[in-house]
């Protein structure tokens, strides 16, 4: 790794915002038909309380291992990772984020409104509780006329909506989020784009974000991550000058453009490696 | 109402047509078979020899219609509670099969989650479940009857015993594939709430397995059937539909034998109707689909 990308990398957070993920060294190992993948080596990364921070870069290059090691559903073979001051076991017991995976998965048995639920059952919240909260959050994500539907009679956006409705309803305070709008047409991602963006902004929390969309990280994020594969590790990290407010209108916008290009030039410069 | 209409006539059609190209057959049939043993004179005409040979008291075929008239004097013509009404052995053969039934649901469940959450039954057991399914029943129920009767147990019991023997097996394996049917994403999900193996098995396994318990159990009652009514030949039970089909073989009643056999065929259909019925209620209760 050169010098320039080291320097990018090591982000320094102001003291007084509390740091929500920290990662020193983080290396992330597989054994795949006997051969030892490198999926992460050397990640250093610090997210702050309130950063949007999307990770972006060509398969491979470990930008959903780093959600999962998050996660904790991906142990990591060397380095630190903290999540809330915490190990990420810790942390997954405490309930501390919530988790928008690629696909829906929501379970085709339950109703809309019992997949939302789902989690609020299994930590024990009351009967009227878990109903008050899948309503609130269903109209959060614009499907409140839909509780008693079931999956398949929705379309794909909008059960992408119903599993982000499922991760916030709880009210963690850490998103994450793997490509959940990577099987959606153009139109209904940047809807879902909007969407995500005002929640962000009104709720505060903090989200770790995956996608391999250069504009949508660019309207998203308050930094963005460039990777890349082979071994995976962090090659930028671009901080976006965009205000906090934003439409899609903004795509047209100078600045916008900047920021995209230095995303594209990341990008570029981590192919040429290979 | 017309499409529901017309759907119910379309699957109702083919099932009318071969039962009529049966019952033509079973007629044609019955005249050589029968006309061996007919006391005739040479100079009989077909339709004479016809009339004989589907009227006579011990035919080796009998024809459609006794075998119906038989059925139907015998249910509505003697007390249910009398040895010569065929509902009454029929019940007593239905109430041997449910009971075989419960106890495969409540073995082949058991196996199952044993199976799928312990490594070492899944290697020990699993042989074991597929070999059990190798030894032919006929085999097998005479043992049981005489082990099980020296222990002072008899009755329904040892015939519930082998109906549930034959019946575990497709229960078992449905809910093997359904209990490990889940994909990683719906279990990472439930890793993500630190769900405790409790609710991952009653929010996600359980009800997973539901889309895969059903086929195993239409295949279970039919055996649950088969198995009760052959629990009744060797023992010399004295009521059940296995009892009537083997006084009704000694004696060489086959007309009775043949409305036995029709009886246990209607049984079989009206037990998968109610499986059906509350496949449909379950499937209503999940949003239509499993």
């Amino acid at each position: 790794m050169d010098e320039a990308a080291v320097l990018a990398s090591e982000t320094v957070p102001s003291p007084s915002v509390p740091v929500v993920v920290e990662a020193r060294g983080l290396n992330v190992a597989f054994e795949a038909d006997g051969q030892r993948v490198n999926a992460l080596t050397g990640v250093d990364l610090t997210i702050s309380r309130g950063d949007f921070v999307s990770l972006i870069g060509p398969s491979g290059c470990g930008k959903t291992t780093l959600l999962r090691a998050i996660a904790d559903l991906q142990t990591p073979s060397g380095g630190t990772l903290t999540v809330n001051g915490m190990t990420p076991t810790e942390a997954r017991q405490a309930r501390a984020y919530g988790y928008v995976f690629q696909a829906p998965a929501l379970y085709p048995w339950r109703s809309v409104a019992r997949n939302v639920m789902l989690p609020l059952e299994i930590m024990g919240m009351s009967r009227s509780e878990r109903a008050a909260r899948a309503d609130r959050y269903l109209r959060l994500v614009g499907l409140g006329d839909f509780a008693r539907k079931f999956p398949w009679q929705l379309s794909g956006g909008m059960q992408q909506r119903v599993s982000i409705a499922r991760a916030l309803c709880f009210e963690p305070t850490l998103l994450l989020m793997d490509e959940p709008f990577g099987a959606l047409d153009e139109i209904t991602r940047d809807g879902l784009n909007v969407h995500l963006h005002e929640l962000w902004r009104r709720t505060g929390m903090t989200v770790v974000f995956v996608t391999h969309s250069i504009p949508e990280a660019a309207f998203l994020s308050t930094r963005i991550v460039v990777m890349s594969a082979r071994p995976g590790r962090i090659i930028d990290v671009i901080e976006n000058p965009l205000g906090a407010t934003r439409e899609l209108g903004i795509r047209e916008s100078a600045e916008f453009l900047a920021v995209a290009h230095r995303v594209r030039e990341g990008l570029r410069a981590g192919h040429s490696y290979d | 109402m017309i499409d529901v209409a017309r759907g119910s006539a379309a699957r109702i059609l083919p099932v009318v047509t071969v039962l009529g190209i049966l019952t033509v057959f079973w007629y044609v049939m019955a005249i050589p078979l029968n006309a061996p043993r007919l006391d005739l004179d040479e100079t009989a005409g077909l339709s004479t020899l016809a009339r004989a040979a589907w009227s006579m008291d011990r035919p080796i075929l009998p024809a459609p219609h006794q075998i119906a008239g038989e059925l139907w004097s015998s249910v509505l013509f003697h007390p249910l509670t009398s040895s010569r009404n065929l509902l009454y052995h029929a019940w007593v053969t239905l109430s041997a099969a449910l009971a075989g039934l419960a106890i495969a649901l409540a073995l082949g469940i058991a196996l199952a989650v044993g199976i799928v959450y312990l490594r070492t039954l899944d290697r020990s057991l699993m042989p074991w479940v597929i070999a059990s399914q190798t030894v032919p029943v006929l085999a097998i129920a005479p043992m049981v009857v005489v082990v099980l009767g020296n222990l002072g147990i008899t009755g329904l019991l040892p015939k519930a015993a082998i109906a549930g023997y034959l019946a575990f097996f497709p229960i078992t394996v449905g809910m093997v594939t359904g209990l490990r049917a889940a994909d990683p994403l719906q279990l990472d999900l439930m890793r993500t709430y630190s769900a405790a193996p409790l609710a991952v098995f009653t929010k996600l396994r359980w009800p997973m397995s539901l889309a895969f318990l059903f086929p195993g159990l239409r295949v279970a009652v039919a055996l649950a059937l088969v198995g009760a009514i052959v629990a009744e030949l060797p023992t010399g039970a004295q009521a059940g539909l296995g009892a009537r089909l083997l006084t009704g073989s000694y004696y060489g009643q086959t007309i009775q034998l043949w409305a036995t056999l029709v009886m246990a065929a209607l049984l079989s259909i009206v037990a998968l109707l109610v499986v059906g019925a509350v496949e449909r209620a379950v499937l209503h209760a999940r949003g239509g689909r499993l």
